[in-house]
């Protein structure tokens, strides 16, 4: 019976969670007073009751409300675009805008009602970082941005007809793709580029979508002059799925493997940043046990997420031995998720409200036989490369960004920390205890691939100093799952022997998850940046709308600003060290 | 003895014996390199064909007969059907002009400008890559066909003139005479140290070899020239290029190594020695040859387990500022060395091994690893 | 008939047939490898007269060096689309009148020049003198230096070497300068202006998205 002990022996007699009264945050009163105070700052009506601060905006208001945020206010990050449709109403789109200010380390969500076939006026010239994301919500959503110099379809195709996350499209409809459709996906390059007679010296390439570099499926198209690259454009799309759609149509629980395949390369962290969202939303939190547990593995992703990154970068400069160094100990890290759960790569161990199952025994006595041994890997690779003069020479001053660009651009995570900019979730909005661990945020000079580089590493030695202290801490005892039957499942033994529990098991499996009405938002420190959710519910077993924030979506939007005026080898060794997972970036 | 057996027969088959053995050894090299590799970088290579994979030998050509092979559309059919095949026959020549061990038995071809007609042969090697590239209508392929001809005739330049300092001292250019040249002073590696190492990166280089593998850069030009190749005409690409290596080898080993000999001053076994001995001897001299031959051979595939890749510019810089000035300087000083003491009676050779040590050791010296390892700054207030 | 005149005939009228197909092929890839097939054979008629070094070198700068920058070029151009119409150049009357020229001026000079193979004292060609200051003891007892001239027949780029840079040093050197002159001369020509790709850069970009904006504002509104 030790599976019971994850439980207590006394019946549940809380409140029963309901969906008739709405989601009440619970610092809405500070937020309100500071979205009061920004409202009355730059002249915007204010929405009360949310998680953020959080303004009301006309659509023809809101370039000039963007700058007056951006200049006054200090909020000079874009962080993230979205939409939500509400069909019934007049004004059927609701689209929100999220801005961080790095000085005040504060967020302001902005929302801008508008009706079906009403331009909203565009705000790439106030954030060159919305310029993927308006696209976005163009091809998704169909609302239109007036004056984006290039609004075209981004994650579907150009075939494609209709727009996938309004309501009132079908989820389970097929197109039929004609060849007309087809040959509308080739894609159109300017004429004047392939004019060989007169313009001899520039070449169009095609990097990817298939190709040994882009490590999923990248597309960049190149102009090149000789081996120097004078203009790049990116296409992505090729492996949308269509990830919020699928929320919505499946339950809160249901959501989970699917967040799995965000970045696949840290899947734990998924997890942990959407149940966390939902925990949120519910009003819950997951056993101190379970939230151990999370931040170890979270740790230990990150980690993975690094070690492939770094490995991978360094094979495309042709540094082949360094992959096997560093691919070593990430299957030592997947076996140690393997224990957990049976599950490497994909684990889906998460639920909402804690774990699936509970830890080994052994668990902390693997984790320390990690972390003890990770290091080691990390030190020969550091000796293979770091004072290697081919890889100085080919990393220093390559496809730099600067600061003021990568804030611009919505940079977060390593990326941004390469620019010198000490921004981390883990410090910023402290969650899972992370405040309570002795570690310093790595940040670099420069923003160039080799910074990128150095941040990287250095970030896995302070990972493995935070997971030293965790493992030093203990895992506290207890359960690794809420005892709350309107959230998580019963164990088994009680459904089979007790009558109540088994209507639980009934209720839950049925009729799912139903958080209260409302809206929040909720971020961890993926391994690439700031991983986001937010999650509109309507009171029933399906979210009504799950709008992920992918780091990743971001940073290649200024891939091709980055490599201009640099060579294909450049180019290659910068996307590598961009760690771009089509999985996260094409949802 | 009858003419035609003098001049045609005996080379014929003293080519043929060589051209087996040394495709022998490609083969095998190829099996070396995967282990190798998989020593290095902590897994195990082929291991399940045969004893310790051994078979993978015979596997690997059996696999590329069989596959299919196609040609891409549009391709230049002609120019496309000659690219893997041009550059086997420059390497296989060469195969001729070669002395295996003491002559007259292992030599098949004994020219008086041997070491010219090799680096001429070597030189032409580069058409197939260059032709493959391009009728492969593939903009990859072509941009690899393009790369390659550009660093091939940039580093033929300090190729060539890194042996000019040998050619001085042992006064010919007779592969022979230069083996034998070394064993009765000493190997030509000591006094032109410098020329030995812009020889040994100049050949790796030519090879198209890790860290100059930028013609078939798979991570960026997919494969570069043999992109659009498979089957058969793909194994004809590799086998031309380790047959290059191979003949590379040969070559450092005869002009900086000492070629079949192992001797210093004269002392120990010399031609003369080896030839006294008869057959045992002349093994025993090839045996010399292919140990010395197989520890640059290895070298390379050191070279490929441990270096990143060069950028293109920067090829070009080491190639142009580095490479040449530095070669035509050793030109220089070895010249003047050699007159000064032909003219003033001291051996030449012990001055420059005394200067090249001292320079390679003040270079380590100033080299070695002092800067500690950068590591991003950190901060804990946020 | 001996084997080497037998060598020459077939490797002589292959080179003949190649360099006309030089001119005559419509693809300069094609052109090129011809020039590269001419080359080689040139290559095999200097062996055949005992000229090895030459040959070497014929092969080392001509077909390893220079034909592979011409390829090169060629490649970089990237010609594919040929027109379909043989034509002759316009200068082709011109053409032919220099190559008649050229080779009445080399008939001339060869059936008149002297032939290093006819003359009775094969060894001049192949023999060099060196100098040597030896110290020589007098009858009277008194030692004194003394230049000592010697002659030995040497190898062929030995006497390559002695003609180069004894013989005719001069022209040699100034052949080098007038190299020199015209490789910078090239570099100056060739140079393109740093600045202006850069400027070229982001003209074609916005254009090509301003394109595509006032695509997507046709669509919109249709």
């Amino acid at each position: 019976m030790s599976t019971l002990t994850r439980y207590s022996a006394i019946p549940y007699t809380g409140p029963a969670p309901t969906n008739r009264e709405p989601y009440v945050p619970t610092d809405t009163q500070k937020m309100d007073a500071r979205g009061a105070e920004i409202a009355s700052r730059i002249g915007a009506e204010q929405e009360t009751g949310q998680d953020l601060p959080t303004l009301v905006v006309r659509r023809e208001r809101i370039v000039e409300t963007l700058r007056a945020l951006k200049n006054d206010l200090t909020f000079t990050m874009p962080l993230d675009l979205w939409a939500v449709d509400y069909p019934r109403r007049r004004q059927r789109f609701d689209v929100m805008y999220q801005l961080y200010s790095l000085q005040n380390n504060e967020r302001v969500r902005l929302k801008v009602p508008v009706a079906d076939g009403e331009p909203i006026p565009s705000s790439l010239p106030v954030y060159k970082g919305f310029d993927w994301f308006e696209r976005e919500v163009w091809d998704l959503y169909g609302v239109r941005f007036d004056g984006h110099p290039n609004l075209r379809r981004i994650l579907t195709h150009e075939a494609f007809q209709g727009h996938a996350l309004r309501k009132d499209y079908d989820p389970a409809q097929r197109w039929l793709c004609t060849e007309k459709d087809v040959a509308a996906l080739v894609p159109k390059v300017d004429p004047r580029f392939e004019r060989v007679d007169t313009d001899f010296e520039r070449v169009t390439l095609n990097l990817g979508p298939s190709h040994p570099a882009t490590h999923g499926t990248l597309r960049i198209v190149v102009i090149l002059d000789g081996e120097k690259i004078i203009g790049a454009e990116q296409e992505i799309g090729y492996l949308h799925r269509c990830f919020e759609k699928s929320c919505e149509t499946h339950t809160y629980q249901q959501a989970i493997p699917f967040t799995d395949r965000l970045n696949y390369m840290s899947a734990i962290i998924n997890n942990v940043g959407y149940c966390m969202t939902v925990e949120k939303l519910l009003g819950v939190e997951a056993p101190e046990r379970a939230q151990h547990v999370r931040l170890i593995l979270s740790e230990f992703m990150r980690i993975a997420d690094h070690l492939v990154c770094i490995g991978t970068n360094l094979v495309d400069m042709g540094a082949l031995t360094n992959f096997w160094y560093l691919f070593q100990p990430r299957e030592e890290i997947y076996g140690l998720i393997e224990a957990c759960c049976g599950a490497r790569l994909l684990p889906s161990y998460l639920r909402i409200g804690g774990l699936a199952v509970d830890v080994p025994p052994n668990f902390l006595e693997n984790a320390q036989r990690l972390v003890n041994m990770l290091p080691k890997y990390i030190d020969d690779v550091e000796k293979l490369v770091s004072r290697n003069k081919i890889f100085h020479d080919r990393v220093v001053g390559v496809a730099p960004i600067s600061a003021e660009d990568a804030i611009d651009f919505g940079f977060t995570g390593p990326c941004l920390r390469a620019c010198g900019i000490p921004f981390d979730v883990r410090k910023s909005n402290p969650y899972l205890g992370y405040e309570t661990y002795d570690w310093d945020v790595p940040i670099a000079e420069g923003g160039d691939t080799y910074a990128r580089y150095l941040v990287r590493m250095e970030e896995m030695r302070q990972s493995l100093r935070i997971l030293q202290q965790a493992i030093d801490r203990g895992l506290p005892s207890g359960p690794v799952i809420i005892d709350n039957p309107y959230v998580a499942l019963p164990p088994k033994e009680k459904v089979y022997n007790e009558m109540e529990s088994l209507i639980y098991h009934f209720k839950l499996i049925m009729h799912g998850i139903q958080p209260p009405v409302g809206e929040t938002y909720f971020q961890v420190e993926g391994g690439n940046g700031e991983l986001g959710f937010y999650i509109v519910s309507d009171g029933t077993k399906n979210p009504y709308k799950v709008r992920c924030r992918p780091p990743c979506f971001a940073i290649y939007q200024a891939f091709g600003q980055m490599i201009t005026g640099q060579t294909i080898p450049d180019a290659i060794a910068a996307l590598g060290s961009l760690n771009i997972i089509a999985g996260e970036l094409d949802r | 003895m009858n003419p035609w057996m003098h001049y045609l027969v005996w080379p014929l088959v003293k080519f043929l014996v060589a051209f087996i053995i040394v495709q022998g050894i490609v083969a095998a090299m190829n099996w070396v390199e995967r282990r190798l590799l998989g020593f290095v970088q902590a897994r195990l290579g082929p291991n399940r064909v045969g004893p310790k994979g051994l078979l993978q030998i015979i596997a690997d050509p059996v696999k590329f007969l069989l596959k299919e092979d196609i040609v891409p559309a549009n391709a230049e059919t002609i120019a496309y059907f000659l690219g893997p095949i041009l550059p086997l026959i420059p390497t296989f020549l060469v195969y001729c002009l070669i002395p295996f061990g003491p002559p007259p038995t292992f030599v098949a071809a004994r020219v008086n400008v041997a070491v010219l007609l090799v680096l001429a042969l070597t030189s032409t090697g580069v058409y197939g890559i260059i032709l493959g590239g391009w009728a492969s209508n593939n903009k990859y392929s072509l941009m690899g066909g393009l790369r390659s001809a550009a660093q091939m005739v940039s580093y033929e330049v300090p190729f060539g003139l890194s042996i000019v300092g040998v050619l001085m001292l042992s006064g010919s250019l007779d592969l022979v005479k230069i083996v034998n040249y070394q064993a009765d002073h000493i190997w030509n590696l000591f006094p032109q140290l410098i020329a030995a190492f812009i020889f040994f990166v100049a050949m790796t280089a030519e090879t198209n070899r890790t860290p100059f593998d930028l013609p078939e850069a798979d991570s960026e030009l997919v494969g570069g020239y043999h992109t659009e190749y498979s089957a058969m005409k793909f194994a004809f690409f590799m086998l031309a290029e380790y047959s290059a290596m191979l003949v590379n080898c040969c070559l450092m080993t005869l002009l900086f190594l000492g070629g079949w000999t192992l001797a210093i001053g004269g002392y120990g076994l010399t031609t003369q020695t080896l030839q006294h001995m008869g057959i045992p001897g002349g093994m025993l001299g090839v045996l010399i040859f292919i140990v010395k031959v197989m520890t640059f051979m290895l070298v390379y595939i050191w070279f490929r387990a441990t270096f990143p890749r060069f950028r293109f510019d920067q090829l070009m810089d080491l190639g142009w500022k580095w490479m040449i000035p530095l070669a035509l300087a050793n030109i220089v000083v070895t010249g003047v060395v050699v007159l000064l003491g032909q003219s003033l009676n001291f051996q030449g050779e012990v001055v420059l091994s005394i200067a090249g040590a001292a320079i390679v050791g003040y270079t380590l010296y100033n080299l070695r690893p002092r800067a500690k390892v950068v590591h991003a700054s950190r901060v804990s207030e946020v | 008939m001996n084997a080497a005149f037998l060598v020459f005939f077939v490797v002589g009228t292959i080179a003949v047939a190649s360099s006309i197909l030089v001119v005559a092929m419509r693809n300069p890839v094609h052109s090129a490898l011809f020039l590269l097939l001419t080359f080689l054979c040139v290559a095999i008629l200097f062996v055949v007269k005992d000229a090895e070094f030459v040959a070497a070198v014929q092969v080392l700068v001509y077909a390893g060096g220079i034909m592979v920058l011409f390829l090169f070029v060629v490649m970089l151009i990237n010609v594919r689309h040929l027109p379909d119409d043989r034509t002759l150049s316009r200068f082709w009357k011109g053409g032919v009148g220099v190559g008649l020229a050229i080779f009445l001026l080399l008939a001339t000079v060869v059936r008149t020049g002297t032939y290093h193979d006819q003359n009775p004292n094969k060894k001049l060609l192949r023999s060099t003198a060196s100098h040597r200051v030896r110290k020589v003891t007098n009858p009277d007892g008194s030692v004194t230096r003394k230049r000592v001239v010697r002659h030995r027949t040497v190898g062929n780029s030995e006497a390559v070497g002695m003609a180069l840079y004894q013989d005719y040093l001069v022209p040699f050197e100034v052949a080098s300068l007038f190299l020199l002159v015209a490789m910078i001369g090239a570099i100056v020509i060739g140079k393109r202006e740093l600045s202006a790709p850069e400027e070229e850069t982001s003209p074609d970009f916005i254009l090509k998205r301003m394109e595509t904006e006032k695509d997507v504002k046709e669509a919109m509104s249709a």
